[in-house]
């Protein structure tokens, strides 16, 4: 494993409020890192501290075995690709990724064009395309430069839902080809999970849990962080749907998530509500005792009626906190 | 750029803190005794009363003209939207000097009132135009479809930030005027200062009596700052037009008359006496002499206006906070003021302080920097949001020096906003009157000035090739605004 990124202990205050608390976080070479968590945590902070724009009160950043703490933002290299894109609005596309490049390397300019799938766009101005177009003309500005570590600011935040998916997918791919070092920041669970090698979830100025999206899905290492990535049912632990499940952990309250439970016939809930998304649905349940579940199922069969009651079976494999 | 934006205020500032400096070297006891006589009390009633019927006019006209410009199918409405803005490019001396030489013996409150209206109801008719253009549609529809008629419950109320906004600007200009009410010859406090100080050379008299003007001044501001606080927002929801009020020709005759008063006497006035003027002998070197003083005073003044503006207008857009907020203000104070206060407090400071500079050009420019700050701090602060502070991150990231980045995207996208402000302080510059009157060097003649003088000397023939180039003058700035908010 060769470490590109490795932030040591960072500590950032503004007055008397702690953005960030001890922050230790290592991207390897190659890999996206997506720091997750809710807006006002911190993320973006972090992001400016490495990107020089922010002076650290204490740590260390360190890219690839040099140390950049006290470096200006300029010759950290560390290139940034920010919220709304922030093309320079006065130059062309072509010019706008030439910008960090040495004079006359428009080959190297085209070459990341195409790696985001605007090769012909070159010519145009930044006004003349799409909120998307401009999103990747952004990213194809920051790998030009082959910096060792590309910061991504929540970069799809902006752009319509329908768009973002693919959007999401040719970033990554072009990131890859690149071989670029990425560290993303997000509050949309899906898109860390979706797009990261690695999710570092991150709450009130600290990183609460970092690992591959699949475990921490799997394994989240508190309540909280069960709550946030990903949806979550919470039943308490010796309850009668448990029997039968392997419940890994100690306490009295047991993680579900929606997909392990599913809806069969008979009576042991009540149906409070259901959301149809049409490739799946999710189906509000009020057990007797007033505990409410919730069960994702295939949105193809016929969804059970309001106030119907209906059996409960719990699959796999269960975490107690 | 905080050390410099606070320098930059503070030479602002200087006009007000020397007439305070002067008001108590007066004495506390011979002001209050020149303040409390019968001579005052009629100019302040006088002043305030202009002030207020110039200002009910204008709310009535202005309102109405944007109304039925934005909210009707009224024939013509575009046309009538452009002409109702022009009275902007007349500035109140030509129109007073238009009247003066076309109606025999107009002088007095009401003819002043008249002039005062048709000049400045632009400035409450384009706030309310863009207010009513800018309002959600959806919140009438609300009111409609509760039962409610929307005009007096939804309308009003959306854009009664901008009739008060407009309404108190109308007011500050007339207890500023000096120009028109001399020419019409009507008793205000400008004119008896210039009278006090430029004949009997009463220098304590004008000095009290910019007191009081300064007073009655911050108090309309104070007045501005509680509306200013409350003003609503009319933010927009969607890109849907209003539904247009049926009204048919009914009303045209009215902003006809409103046009026809306003541009047509002034029009009239210049077409009468321009080819008389211009075939006197010699008459076309005196304007160009004017005209190239006017503009060498007004360069200056707006290269001094822009250096002081930049570190308060890139301060306020990069750093906002109190202390911006603070130098802001500042500077809109002494634009505030009459500028034949401006322009009284430095005769004072330049005999008394800074000799070296009275009676130079010089001064002059520092008082068209005082005036005029708001305006090129205003164009600073919006050309350098042109170019956020993201974009300057980015560019750093890219691995490039500040130096580099300031040459490349900053300068770029700031310097066509901050060209468009010093165009606008240097235009404002050239017609500026009071003060330009009052710390002119001996003999140093403006268009403004020669167009004063023979108006007051009844040389109409004379006065009218100055008025129309000041015409020409104020129109550009007027048709960039205008061209600015698309109205």
């Amino acid at each position: 494993m060769v470490v590109e990124l490795e932030i040591s202990s960072l500590t950032k205050r503004f007055g008397r409020v702690t953005a960030l608390s001890s922050v230790d976080l290592v991207v390897e070479i190659g890999h996206l890192v997506a720091v997750l968590g809710p807006s006002g945590c911190g993320k973006t902070t972090l992001l400016r501290c490495v990107a020089g724009f922010e002076r650290v009160d204490s740590g260390r950043i360190v890219v690839g075995g040099r140390d950049v703490t006290s470096l200006p933002p300029q010759r950290r290299r560390i290139a940034v690709v920010p919220q709304e894109g922030a093309l320079f609005p006065h130059l062309s596309v072509v010019d706008n990724v030439a910008y960090g490049l040495p004079r006359g390397s428009l080959k190297r300019a085209h070459e990341v064009l195409a790696l985001v799938g605007l090769a012909d766009m070159g010519e145009r101005m930044p006004h003349q395309l799409s909120g998307g177009q401009q999103q990747r003309v952004a990213v194809a500005r920051a790998l030009a430069p082959r910096p060792p570590v590309v910061l991504l600011d929540e970069p799809f935040s902006a752009l319509d839902a329908a768009l973002r998916p693919t959007l999401r997918r040719d970033i990554r791919a072009a990131l890859r080809a690149d071989g670029a070092t990425a560290l993303l920041v997000t509050h949309d669970q899906g898109e860390a999970l979706s797009i990261a090698d690695e999710v570092a979830v991150m709450r009130e100025g600290r990183i609460v849990q970092t690992g591959p999206p699949t475990s921490v899905y799997a394994a989240p290492s508190d309540p909280w962080v069960a709550g946030f990535v990903g949806e979550a049912v919470w039943l308490p632990s010796g309850h009668a749907l448990l029997a039968g499940v392997r419940v890994v952990g100690a306490g009295e309250r047991v993680l579900l998530r929606p997909e392990q439970i599913s809806v069969v016939d008979g009576s042991d809930a009540v149906v409070v509500r259901t959301d149809f998304h049409g490739h799946d649905a999710v189906i509000g349940l009020r057990l007797p005792d007033g505990t409410d579940l919730a069960a994702r199922i295939l949105g193809g069969a016929g969804l059970p009626e309001v106030g119907a009651p209906v059996g409960v079976r719990v699959a796999g494999q269960a975490r107690a906190f | 750029m905080k050390s410099a934006a606070v320098a930059a205020s503070a030479v602002a500032l200087i006009p007000l803190v020397y007439l305070g400096v002067r008001v108590g070297e007066a004495g506390w006891d011979r002001i209050t005794g020149e303040i409390l006589t019968e001579r005052t009390a009629l100019l302040a009633g006088r002043s305030v009363a202009l002030a207020a019927v110039v200002t009910v006019a204008c709310v009535v006209i202005g309102v109405a003209s944007a109304f039925l410009v934005t909210r009707t199918d009224l024939p013509g409405r575009r046309v009538f939207g452009v002409l109702a803005a022009l009275p902007l490019a007349v500035p109140s001396y030509v129109a007073a000097f238009a009247w003066v030489s076309t109606v025999d013996d107009f002088e007095g409150f009401w003819d002043a009132a008249l002039v005062l209206t048709a000049c400045s109801y632009p400035y409450v008719y384009l706030p309310v135009a863009a207010a009513l253009i800018g309002a959600d549609p959806a919140q009438e529809e609300v009111a409609r479809s509760l039962g409610r008629r929307p005009f007096l419950s939804v309308t009003m109320r959306q854009i009664r930030p901008a009739i008060a906004a407009g309404g108190l600007l109308v007011a500050l200009y007339v207890l500023s005027d000096f120009g028109a009410v001399s020419i019409v010859r009507v008793d205000v406090f400008t004119r008896a200062i210039f009278t006090s100080i430029n004949l009997g050379f009463d220098r304590t008299g004008a000095l009290v009596l910019a007191t009081v003007l300064v007073l009655l001044t911050l108090a309309l501001l104070v007045g501005e700052h509680m509306t200013r606080t409350r003003g609503a927002r009319y933010a927009r929801g969607s890109l849907r037009t209003h539904a247009r009020v049926r009204v048919g020709w009914i009303p045209v005759p009215f902003l006809a008359l409103v046009s026809a008063v306003a541009l047509g006497v002034p029009a009239y006035a210049l077409a009468r006496w321009f080819v008389a003027g211009v075939s006197r002998p010699g008459s076309v070197a005196e304007v160009v002499t004017a005209a190239s003083q006017s503009f060498v005073a007004a360069a200056l003044g707006g290269v001094v206006t822009l250096l002081l503006a930049l570190p308060v207008g890139l301060l306020n857009a990069r750093s906002p906070g109190p202390l911006a907020t603070v130098l802001d203000r500042i500077a809109y104070v002494s634009h505030a003021l009459p500028g034949l206060v401006i322009g009284l407090s430095l005769v004072f400071f330049g005999i008394r302080v800074a000799y070296p500079l009275y009676q130079t050009i010089w001064l002059l420019a520092l008082a068209y920097a005082a005036l005029f700050l708001p305006l090129a701090v205003g164009a600073v602060s919006s050309a350098a949001a042109q170019s956020p502070p993201v974009l300057e991150e980015v560019a750093r990231s890219l691995g490039r020096s500040p130096l580099f980045v300031f040459r490349s995207v900053t300068v770029p996208l700031a310097a066509p906003g901050i060209g468009a402000g010093a165009a606008l302080v240097f235009l404002t510059c050239m017609k500026e009157l009071p003060a330009t009157l009052l710390l002119r060097p001996t003999g140093f003649d403006t268009l403004a000035t020669e167009l004063w003088t023979h108006t007051d000397t009844a040389e109409f023939a004379a006065a009218a090739p100055y008025a129309l180039v000041l015409v020409l003058v104020s129109a550009l700035p007027t048709w960039w605004l205008s061209w600015k908010s698309r109205l």
